[in-house]
């Protein structure tokens, strides 16, 4: 257990419809979307204005890594994949590939599922997101 | 603006150093600083510090005061510069303002980090928040990870190989074989890298930088003022620095690190150079991938040509250009906060002729270039004889 | 008494989850010198699914549920209760099913609990959602059955204890129901024959005594009453799907019920995924579903030690000729990857110091 790792309940609590359901957000006015959400469009500024926009969980792998040294609260998984994914809507974003999988490759589809992804020791907070899932 | 120069520098061994702490690291690269500027101390009218992740690393927040308190130097202002691993070539900026803009005459910046009085797993977890703690560390990515992923995009994008990457690590390791303050004195071959256990594929273990302890810091004064202390100062002739999203995949391109190309244009333009004119250059490779991707972004090499470059020996020592004559971060060392101090404590000796068996012959104009997080932060200063 | 009315609800969509990691009993065999052919021949199993390190009954609910709001081609806003049955939530304290909900964007407007009957929550669920939809309370009710069953090192739970979900919506629009619920009979007793104190990583059986005063006793008794409360008889369905807790409980039931065993292959999927508790009578109900045709009756009853059976009368109805998309069962059945005995030890951190 990394005790450096624990996220405080407040964080991951706050990034629940991020985290669980892809809750991103979108400029009305520059129609760009962003995920994670912003709360200010970094293109049109205080011009802007930003609405929730849900994002599909499509998306392709842009690069990827197996990562064999990982950091304190990962070690049972290791080696796990990591990838940037490109969602369809546009935004890109870093996330695990489930296991198992075949060989990954840039420009393989990808869906998102919902997972654990840290927790905190045998008696504290379980942290969940979303991880991505080849599709065929 | 007033014309600035280095007239001190100085630094620890770096290594893992177990038997010295943050203090003792900071305070002996401190003293040998005032030593070259022969200087007592009470001269120093304002410190500046690079640390990346004290808190993290040492329990210990609060470093500008604790070094000014350790190194005598109290009441001066003493301010602790955090930006991931550009900490210390943003200290160094902040160090070159204040002269330039007159606010001080002489100022100390230095730059540490103590990174081995943790074990690794946390060392991870500490440098991973130079990226975003929330969407990058989270999910399990590492550092080498994020940097694998730059690797992948150069290699699918301009056919860079898992050969031309080792290649930084063999010319870093035998420019860090000729100086004495670098962690790894060992001259490696490829097979040593492409034999090394993975650390986050494509990237092994001999295209990382390790985990280091270590100090650095130089001594800045108005030029008009260098020569009452030192026989050989170093004019900064440029210093610039640029922003970019926090986490990689923000990014508009994986392939090259924009904030570099920024800096890198905002620093030839205040210098009035361009890349052809820099004979010396320490670049911050934190990976193997950092510095074929920094000796592109920052003009030396077409983009998509720097690891055919290092391979060719374009790179090393007295060639087209001499990168990273200390070591660089794979080499040498990488103390996160210190290393973009360290760098200008090599320009400045490259300059002055004292860099010893590698000494890079004729160097005129030096170049530093350090990088936060994943590109983030990069800060690039020109370094120029002056004397 | 149980009264049996006609109710105004039926399944307006369905979808099960069922983890990629196999592992085969001669892996768990060879490490307890048992012999593996006499252990699949006996357990009527050829290999269990396991979960990956980063799922749980949480997760496996989550994507259950997603494939069967993709069946119902209903919105999540739209439900009006999630109830999940487990006896592996991931929390002793702290609901599965608020997690759930959330991840599937369902809340903050609907009902929401837990349930444990060792492996007949789900189906428990189901008849609260019948309830709750019958009665006007809600549109539409989820209930899912999620488990990651744990088995005692060497003890002969291992060689079943499998991961799976399902899940069911339950809702009352006649143009919406794939499958008509046209009854349910509970039969229900005090009866010690497994059980997992708190803090107990593993759960103790009674051996034998899980046979006949538990397992036989409950299903048998909830089908036959279920067939005398609704006049029908063994005849009258074309599937059966009985809790299996291994691959040839359910068949001794059919035989000793008198029941066409041919009418049980297509629900009877244990074999191939193991045990997956809650979920288990529920996915075979869901391996039904996927081949169903207008006009066809089921009969499922599960079966929670401690212990319950809980027996439904399906009519499948037009509707699931144009279903949506989902993922059926067979996708996930197919899908597999091999663990060895080591690798098992380590998904279901059974070591000490994992």
């Amino acid at each position: 257990m990394g005790v450096n790792m624990d996220e405080s309940l407040a964080i991951t609590w706050r990034r629940i419809p991020e985290r669980y359901r892809l809750e991103g957000s979108e400029c009305t006015k520059c129609k760009t979307s962003y995920f994670p959400t912003r709360k200010l469009c970094p293109a049109c500024r205080r011009k802007g204005s930003i609405a929730t926009k849900m994002f599909s969980g499509k998306g392709t792998i842009y690069s990827f890594s197996e990562i064999y040294a990982p950091p304190a609260g990962f070690e049972l998984e290791a080696p796990y994949t990591i990838a940037i994914v490109q969602l369809e809507e546009g935004p890109k974003i870093t996330a695990q590939i489930v296991a198992p999988h075949p060989q990954v490759k840039i420009g393989d589809s990808v869906e998102a599922v919902f997972r654990k992804i840290q927790e905190d020791g045998q008696e504290g907070l379980i942290h969940y997101g979303f991880k991505f899932r080849l599709v065929k | 603006m007033r014309k600035v120069a280095i007239i001190g520098a100085g630094m620890t061994k770096f290594g893992e150093e177990w038997g010295r702490g943050f203090r003792d690291l900071i305070i002996e690269a401190g003293k040998a600083s005032l030593e070259d500027a022969k200087l007592q101390g009470e001269e120093i009218e304002a410190l500046f510090v690079g640390t990346m992740a004290s808190g993290s690393l040492i329990g210990q927040e609060h470093t500008g005061a604790l070094i000014a308190d350790f190194m005598g130097l109290t009441p001066i202002p003493s301010t602790r510069v955090e930006a991931a691993c550009a900490s210390g070539g943003v200290a160094l900026r902040q160090g070159f303002m204040a002269v330039a803009s007159g606010m001080h005459d002489i100022v100390a910046v230095g730059g540490v980090e103590k990174m081995t009085d943790v074990d690794g797993g946390n060392v991870a977890l500490a440098l991973g928040g130079a990226g975003d703690q929330e969407w990058e560390l989270f999910t399990g990515a590492t550092f080498p990870g994020i940097y694998a992923m730059m690797a992948r995009r150069h290699m699918l994008e301009y056919g860079t190989t898992e050969e031309q990457l080792a290649s930084v690590a063999v010319k870093n390791h035998k420019n860090a074989s000729m100086n004495k303050y670098a962690q790894f004195q060992n001259e490696i071959t490829i097979d040593t890298v492409l034999k090394s256990k993975q650390v986050a594929s494509p990237l092994k273990v001999f295209d990382c930088s390790p985990v280091t302890d270590g100090a650095a810091a130089v001594i800045l004064c108005p030029l008009d003022k260098a020569q009452k202390y030192c026989e050989k100062p170093v004019e900064i002739i440029a210093s610039a620095q640029a922003s970019d999203t926090l986490a990689l995949h923000g990014r508009r391109s994986l392939s090259s690190i924009y904030a570099t190309q920024v800096a890198a244009k905002n620093a030839y333009a205040m210098a009035k150079l361009q890349p052809k004119d820099i004979q010396v250059a320490e670049v911050h490779d934190c990976f193997t991938i950092a510095e074929i991707m920094a000796i592109e972004d920052l003009g030396f090499f077409a983009s998509g040509k720097g690891g055919k470059a290092t391979e060719e020996g374009k790179t090393a020592l007295n060639s087209d250009i001499s990168i990273n004559t200390s070591g660089g971060l794979k080499g040498c060392g990488h103390p996160v906060g210190a290393t973009g101090v360290k760098q200008a404590v090599e320009i400045a000796w490259q300059l002055r002729g004292s860099a010893g068996a590698r000494q890079a012959k004729d160097a005129q104009i030096g170049l530093t270039h350090n990088v936060g997080g994943s590109g983030a932060t990069a800060v690039v200063h020109i370094y120029k004889k002056a004397f | 008494m149980i009264l049996i009315v006609i109710f105004m609800a039926g399944i307006v969509g369905y979808g099960s989850y069922v983890p990629s990691f196999r592992i085969k009993p001669d892996e768990i065999a060879k490490i307890w010198g048992e012999e593996a052919e006499r252990i699949k021949k006996g357990l009527g199993i050829q290999e269990k699914s396991v979960p990956a390190l980063d799922e749980d009954s949480a997760t496996m609910a989550v994507e259950a549920a997603k494939n069967a709001l993709a069946v119902a081609g209903i919105s999540a806003k739209k439900l009006g209760a999630v109830y999940v049955g487990s006896e592996s939530h991931p929390y002793a304290v702290k609901p599965t099913a608020t997690m759930v909900a959330e991840a599937l964007g369902a809340t903050p407007d609907l009902m929401a609990a837990d349930l444990e009957f060792a492996c007949k929550a789900g189906t428990a669920g189901i008849q609260i959602c019948m309830g709750l939809v019958s009665s006007n309370m809600v549109n539409y009710g989820l209930a899912i059955g999620t488990d990651t069953s744990q088995g005692r090192p060497g003890d002969a739970l291992e060689y079943t204890a499998g991961a799976g979900a399902a899940a069911y919506i339950i809702g009352r629009e006649k143009s919406q129901i794939l499958a008509q619920i046209d009854a349910t009979y509970s039969y229900t007793s005090d009866t010690p024959d497994f059980w997992r104190r708190p803090h107990a990583e593993f759960p103790t059986h009674g051996g034998r005594f899980t046979g006949v005063p538990a397992y036989f006793k409950h299903v048998m008794s909830a089908t036959q009453g279920l067939f005398e409360k609704t006049n029908t008889r063994a005849s009258d369905y074309d599937y059966f799907v009985f809790h299996q807790p291994n691959g040839k409980f359910p068949l001794e039931a059919a035989k000793k019920m008198g029941i066409d065993t041919a009418k049980l292959k297509q629900g009877l999927v244990t074999p191939v995924i193991g045990n997956t508790y809650s979920a288990a009578s529920l996915i075979g109900l869901a391996s039904v579903l996927d081949v169903a045709k207008a006009g066809e009756r089921i009969l499922v009853t599960s079966f929670g030690s401690g212990a319950g059976s809980d027996s439904f009368a399906l009519s499948v109805t037009a509707n699931i000729e144009n279903r949506k998309n989902g993922v059926p069962l067979a996708h996930y059945v197919a899908q597999k990857e091999y663990l060895c005995y080591g690798l098992y030890v380590k998904h279901r951190k059974k070591l000490k110091s994992l």
